[in-house]
C-alpha cells in the first residue's frame, strides 16, 4: 500500500480505484452488520461464494459484505448492483435462484421483494420502500455502499476528501468556525454545541490535548452507534482527525463497549488501514499534522459512558465520575484538556467540512440542526434505524417510517433518551423532535434510543425496569444514587408485586426531588425521569396497581392469572402438551383447566392457543373463576357422533 | 493459563498500568475467567496494587473471578427486548439451567448472565449462547435452543 503523501495524491489515489472499478459490473452486497449475522447472513454470504463458483460466475461477478443499512427487521438485507435491487430476508435457500435468475438472466424474483401491507404493492429497489423514503440518510445511507473492512471503498465514494479540505485548504480556527456556524450539537445525549467544547480545549494553556470518540453506546435499546462504527468505520475516524486539528492534539482514543465485537474489529482494522496510507500517524498528507490513535475497550459497565467515568476508564481505573467543576474539555483525560464526542457527532464533521455548514443547517429546527439518527425499536412494524431531519414529529417516525404499531394493537407511549429518558404519551406525538422539545416534555432526545410501546406495555414496570437498571449500573460513588434508587425500586418493585401501599407515589416523588438535586453526575440526576414521565401521564396505572391490585397492561406477573374460558376451549390440547409447568389439566375431548398452583405464569399457553379460538386469557383485579365441574368439562363433537 | 501466556498479553500492551483492563479483558476473553495467579502475575508486571485489580474485576460487567461453564448464556435485557417479553425468556433459562444470572451451575455445563442490550433491538427478544445470536425468542423456543447444547 503506497503512502499518499499529499492532497494531490490521494485524488490521483481515488481515480486509480474508480478507474479499476466497472459500474456496471453486478455486485451482491449483503449486509453484514451484527443484526443481519444474527439472521443468519454470515451463512448467505458463503451460500453466495460458493453457488458464484459453482455457476462459473467467479470473475464476472463481485460479492460484498457491507454496513448495516438499518432495516434490521428484514434481513439478511441483499442488493443486487448495478440495477439496486432489494431483496429482504434472504436464506442460504435462496441464493441459487438468485444467482442463475436475477444474475444471470436479469429477471426479478418477486417473493424477496418488499410488499407494502396496506396497498399489496411490491418495490424493487431499496429507495421505493416506505421504510427509507421517509428518511434523509445523509450519514448512515454510505452504509450500504462499502465494505466496513475496506478504505478503498471508503475512498471510492469520496472518502477523507474533508480531511484533505481541512489540512490543505483551511486553518484550524476555519474548520473550528464551520463547526460552529453548523451549531453542530452533542448526539451523545447531552446536546452540547460541539463547536463551543472544541473551542475550550482548544484555548485551555495545557499543550498535549486528546480528543476521544465515545462508542460505549449502552443506552438499552440503541444501537445506531454500533452500526455506524461496524459500517462505516472510516468516517468516524475522518471526523476524528479533522476535530484533532481543529483543536490541537495529536493523540484520539476510541472507546468501544466489548459487547460489540464486530465494532472493535472493523474499527482496528479502519485504523490499521489509514496508517498504512498515511492518513493517521506522521505528517497527514504532507500537511506536518500529527496524529495517532487507540482503541480502548470497555469492560461492561453503564456509567463509563458518562465523560468523566469514561476518562477515568482510559486511565485503566474503575469508571467513577467525578464533579465537573472545570469540565473535562479543559481538564479531562490525566489532568489534560480533552474532547470527547459521540460517535454519530464525529460522522457529521466530515460532511459539514465536506458541504459546508450552510448545507448542514438546512436540515433541522431552530436550535436543532441536520439529522439524528434514531433506533426504531420495541413494538413496532418496522424495526431498524432511520436517519431523519431534526424536527420531524414523532407521529411521522412512528407512522410513516416505522408503519405502526403490529398485531392491530394500540399506541401507548414511546421511550426516548434511555434510561435517563422518558415516556411521550400518544397526544403529545406531534412533538417535532429536537433537543430542547424533547426535554421539555419530560424526556429527553438521549443518544437516539426510541421503544415503543403498545397496550401490553405496563408503565409502572417501565419504569420499574429503568430503575432496576440504573441501580445496578449506579457506580456507588454518591448516596442519592446508591441509596436513593434503591428505596426507589424498592418501592416500585412492591407496587408491581401488588404490596403498593398509600403514600407510595408521594415518596418516590421525594426521592426523585433528592437524587435530581443531590446527585453527582447526569446517571444519578436523571434516574427519576422514567419514573417521573410515567407518572405524568399514566398515572392511573399507578394508581390501580395500588388501589386495585390490578396490571391494565395485564402484564405484572403477580398481579394476573391465566385462564382458559370454557366456552371457548376447543381441548386442542396444544397448550397442555406445551405447558412447561404441566399446570395445564385436560385430555381429550376434555375442556382444559389452569391449575392455579402449579402455573408459573409463563405465557406458553397464551401464546400457543390457535387464534381461531382465543381460549386463554388473562385476568387481573378479579378472582379467577372457579374451574367448571367435572361433568361438563367433555366436549362433544358433532362430526364424531355420525 | 499459564505464566507465558500472560506475560505475552501484558506484553502486547506494553505492561502500562493505563492498559490493566485492556489486559485483563485479553485474559477474560481467552480463559473465560480471572485466576488468582494471573491476576497476581498482572500486580507484579504493571507494578499495579492486588486492591485496585480487585476493584476492577468486581467493577466491571465483563469480569469473572470463578471459572465459568462451558456454555455461555447471555440473555438480552435490554428495553425492547424487555417490552417484547425478555423476562419471561429468562424464567426459561433460569427454570431449565437451575441457575440465576451471575451464576454457573455444579457440573460447570452452564453459565448464564443477563446483559443490558446486545444492539439486535429489532430481533428482540435476543438470547446468545456460545456467541451466537438467537433472535425472536420465545420461552418454547428458548426450550430447543439449550437442549441443543451439550
Amino acid at each position: 500500500m503506497p503512502r499518499i503523501n499529499s492532497t494531490d495524491e490521494l485524488k490521483k489515489l481515488r481515480q486509480k480505484i474508480l478507474s479499476l472499478r466497472d459500474p456496471n459490473k453486478p455486485c451482491i452486497s449483503i449486509c453484514a452488520g451484527a443484526g443481519c449475522i444474527a439472521s443468519g447472513a454470515g451463512e448467505v454470504i458463503v451460500a453466495f461464494n460458493a453457488e458464484i463458483e459453482k455457476q462459473g460466475l467467479k470473475t464476472d461477478v463481485d460479492t460484498k459484505g457491507t454496513g448495516c443499512p438499518g432495516f434490521c427487521e428484514r434481513g439478511p438485507i441483499v442488493v443486487i448492483y448495478p440495477e439496486e435491487i432489494c431483496y429482504l430476508q434472504v436464506t442460504p435457500e435462496d441464493v441459487p435462484e438468485i444467482v442463475s435468475q436475477t444474475i444471470k438472466e436479469k429477471k426479478v424474483i418477486d417473493r424477496l421483494l418488499y410488499v407494502d401491507q396496506s396497498t399489496g404493492e411490491k418495490a424493487i429497489h431499496e429507495s421505493d420502500i416506505p421504510f427509507y423514503k421517509n428518511q434523509e440518510r445523509n450519514i448512515i445511507g454510505s452504509n450500504i455502499k462499502i465494505d466496513p473492512k475496506s478504505i478503498e471503498d471508503y475512498l471510492a465514494i469520496g472518502g477523507y476528501a474533508a480531511l484533505a479540505k481541512a489540512l490543505s485548504g483551511m486553518t484550524a480556527e476555519q474548520v473550528l468556525g464551520e463547526v460552529k456556524k453548523a451549531n453542530l450539537r452533542g448526539r451523545g445525549g447531552g446536546g452540547f454545541p460541539a463547536g463551543s467544547k472544541w473551542e475550550g480545549s482548544r484555548n485551555a494553556p495545557e499543550k498535549i490535548k486528546y480528543v476521544i470518540v465515545n462508542a460505549d453506546e449502552g443506552d438499552p435499546g440503541a444501537f445506531m452507534d454500533r452500526a455506524l462504527l461496524e459500517g462505516n468505520p472510516h468516517s468516524v475516524l475522518e471526523g476524528l482527525i479533522i476535530g484533532a486539528y481543529a483543536i490541537g492534539s495529536h493523540e484520539g482514543y476510541v472507546y468501544v463497549r466489548q459487547e460489540y465485537p464486530l465494532a472493535v474489529e472493523n474499527v482496528n482494522i479502519a485504523i490499521k488501514q489509514a496508517e498504512e496510507y498515511g492518513l493517521l500517524g506522521k505528517n497527514i498528507l504532507g500537511s506536518g499534522f500529527d496524529f495517532t490513535v487507540k482503541v480502548h475497550q470497555g469492560a461492561g459497565a453503564f456509567v463509563c459512558g458518562e465523560s468523566t467515568a469514561l476518562m477515568t476508564a482510559l486511565e485503566g481505573r474503575a469508571g467513577e465520575p467525578r464533579p465537573k467543576y472545570v469540565r473535562s474539555n479543559v481538564v479531562g483525560l490525566w489532568g489534560r484538556p480533552s474532547v470527547l464526542n459521540n460517535v454519530e457527532t464525529w460522522a457529521n464533521v466530515p460532511l459539514i467540512i465536506n458541504k459546508g455548514a450552510d448545507w448542514f443547517t438546512q436540515f433541522g429546527t431552530e436550535s436543532s440542526k441536520g439529522t439524528k439518527i434514531f433506533s426504531l425499536v420495541g413494538k413496532i412494524t418496522n424495526t431498524g434505524l432511520v436517519e431523519v431531519p431534526m424536527g420531524i414529529t414523532l407521529r411521522d417516525i412512528i407512522y410513516k417510517i416505522g408503519g405502526g404499531i403490529p398485531g392491530g394493537k394500540r399506541f401507548k407511549a414511546v421511550q426516548t433518551g434511555g434510561p435517563s429518558g422518558g415516556c411521550i404519551p400518544e397526544e403529545l406525538l406531534d412533538l417535532p423532535v429536537g433537543f430542547d422539545e424533547l426535554t421539555k416534555a419530560g424526556s429527553m432526545m438521549g443518544s437516539g434510543g426510541m421503544i415503543v410501546m403498545d397496550e401490553d406495555t405496563c408503565m409502572v414496570d417501565v419504569a420499574r425496569y429503568f430503575l432496576d437498571f440504573l441501580t445496578d449500573e449506579s457506580c456507588g460513588k454518591c448516596v442519592p444514587c446508591r441509596e436513593g434508587m434503591r428505596q426507589m425500586l424498592k418501592i416500585l418493585t412492591n407496587i408491581t408485586q401488588g404490596k403498593g401501599k398509600e403514600g407510595d407515589i408521594e415518596l418516590l416523588e421525594e426521592l426523585s426531588e433528592t437524587a435530581r438535586e443531590a446527585a453527582l453526575c447526569a446517571l444519578g440526576k436523571s434516574s427519576p425521569n422514567p419514573f417521573l414521565s410515567t407518572l405524568k401521564y399514566f398515572r392511573d396505572e399507578y394508581e390501580a396497581h395500588i388501589k386495585e391490585k390490578r396490571c391494565p397492561a395485564l402484564s405484572c406477573k403477580e398481579l394476573i392469572a391465566y385462564h382458559i374460558d370454557p366456552e371457548k376451549c376447543q381441548a386442542c390440547m396444544s397448550c397442555f402438551r406445551k405447558c412447561p409447568s404441566e399446570a395445564i389439566v385436560g385430555g381429550k375431548n376434555l375442556i382444559h383447566i389452569i391449575d392455579q398452583e402449579k402455573c408459573t405464569k409463563c405465557g406458553t399457553c397464551f401464546e400457543v392457543c390457535p387464534p381461531r379460538f382465543r381460549a386463554v386469557t388473562k385476568i387481573s383485579g378479579e378472582p379467577v373463576p372457579p374451574p367448571i365441574p367435572e361433568e361438563a368439562r367433555t366436549i362433544v363433537r358433532e362430526s364424531k357422533q355420525k | 493459563m499459564d505464566k507465558e501466556r500472560v506475560d505475552q498479553i501484558i506484553e502486547k500492551h506494553n505492561a502500562e498500568a493505563s492498559s490493566l483492563i485492556q489486559v485483563l479483558l485479553d485474559i477474560q476473553s481467552e480463559n473465560n475467567w480471572l485466576p488468582k495467579e494471573a491476576l497476581e502475575r498482572v500486580a507484579e508486571r504493571l507494578t499495579v496494587p492486588m486492591t485496585r485489580i480487585q476493584h476492577i474485576a468486581t467493577f466491571y460487567k465483563a469480569f469473572s473471578l470463578v471459572p465459568k461453564g462451558r456454555h455461555q448464556i447471555h440473555v438480552c435485557m435490554g428495553t425492547a427486548c424487555h417490552v417484547r417479553g425478555a423476562p419471561r425468556v429468562l424464567d426459561t433459562v433460569q427454570e431449565m439451567t437451575g441457575i440465576k444470572p451471575g451464576e454457573t451451575d455444579l457440573d460447570l455445563k452452564f453459565s448464564l448472565q443477563t446483559v443490558n442490550c446486545l444492539g439486535c433491538c429489532a430481533l428482540g427478544p435476543v438470547l446468545e449462547v456460545d456467541g451466537k445470536t438467537h433472535g425472536k425468542m420465545a420461552p418454547s423456543k428458548t426450550a430447543a435452543v439449550l437442549k441443543n447444547c451439550d
